[in-house]
């Protein structure tokens, strides 16, 4: 029992240590503004093909980033790849767990969109949309922390 | 051309809460102790039992966190640099998500969120969001 306890907990450790990698903070803000930009056009373009399109790419990339982890996430890639190497070093390098959250009430929301506009209502798939807009937009012009704002209120209404 | 009404509706919406947030997070308010609600936790007072950690015999920063807090770190570092430059001030760290009990009794609804308990264990400063040094000093300051 101690025996298979202890290895859960080195286990844990593990988890912990892959799952809470250091990250450049202006990472998740450039994705923020690019899931801006995309989640806009697919507003604007809702129940056009390219409307779909958007809706279904937007959802894959928060997908990538809460289940496979932020190195997997097409924008933070595009950030790594061409944006990074022309800045300076970042001042603080930052915890990957809070804007991991926020890509995964993003996919919450493109789940739902995704869903609707496929089943034909716009308008469900136009509010949620909507909701990950807001959000995205808070924290790349804001540094808005939704894991700060709605964790809590979860796990409060969860027990 | 209905879409693009939405976009602009939200983007503006968006940007009058965020000034907001902005202008209001972290900000240290005067504690009103009657509300706190604080029953079954002994009273209005915190004591060492309750948060886990001895009180500073001038005041305790009660700091709140949850893993997905990206400005709970920086909070952190600020209490701590504050409980090393101030006699007699005790910093401690609470997981709100161990301890939620807790947490509703004090009506923590965002993390971070810093209580500032004088001697006694009274409730008498609250912040939400990553508070300015200067604004800890300061409340700090006021409590004698």
């Amino acid at each position: 029992m101690a025996t298979s306890s202890g290895k859960y907990q080195t286990q844990q450790n593990l988890i912990d240590l892959c799952t809470r990698a250091r990250i450049d903070p202006r990472g998740p803000r450039f994705g923020g503004a690019v899931s801006t930009l995309v989640l806009a056009i697919s507003l604007i373009t809702m129940g056009t093909a390219l409307g779909t399109t958007l809706i279904a790419w937007q959802t894959l990339v928060f997908a990538l980033g809460a289940f496979v982890g932020l190195r997997a996430q097409p924008y933070g890639w595009v950030f790594r790849t061409f944006i990074q190497p022309r800045l300076p070093a970042p001042v603080e390098l930052e915890d990957s767990a809070p804007p991991r959250f926020a890509q995964l009430v993003g996919f919450g929301f493109l789940a739902v969109a995704l869903i609707s506009v496929l089943l034909g209502s716009t308008l469900i798939a136009t509010i949620a949309v909507a909701f990950a807009l807001g959000a995205a937009f808070l924290n790349a012009a804001f540094n808005f922390c939704l894991g700060c704002e709605v964790f809590l209120l979860f796990k409060r209404l969860a027990r | 051309m209905n879409g693009i009404f939405i976009v602009f509706a939200i983007l503006i919406l968006a940007t009058v809460f965020g000034l907001w947030y902005r202008s209001h997070n972290g900000r240290m308010r005067t504690a009103d102790v009657h509300t706190a609600g604080i029953d079954e936790h002994g009273g209005e007072i915190l004591d060492a039992q309750s948060i886990g950690v001895d009180l500073g015999s001038r005041a305790t920063l009660v700091q709140f966190s949850s893993a997905f807090c990206q400005p709970c770190r920086a909070t952190r570092q600020i209490l701590e640099q504050v409980s090393g430059l101030v006699d007699g001030v005790v910093h401690v760290d609470i997981d709100a998500e161990a301890n939620l009990g807790l947490v509703r009794a004090l009506d923590i609804r965002r993390t971070p969120t810093v209580l500032i308990l004088d001697s006694a264990g009274h409730i008498r400063k609250r912040a939400s969001g990553l508070p300015r040094k200067a604004d800890v000093l300061a409340a700090l300051g006021e409590l004698d």
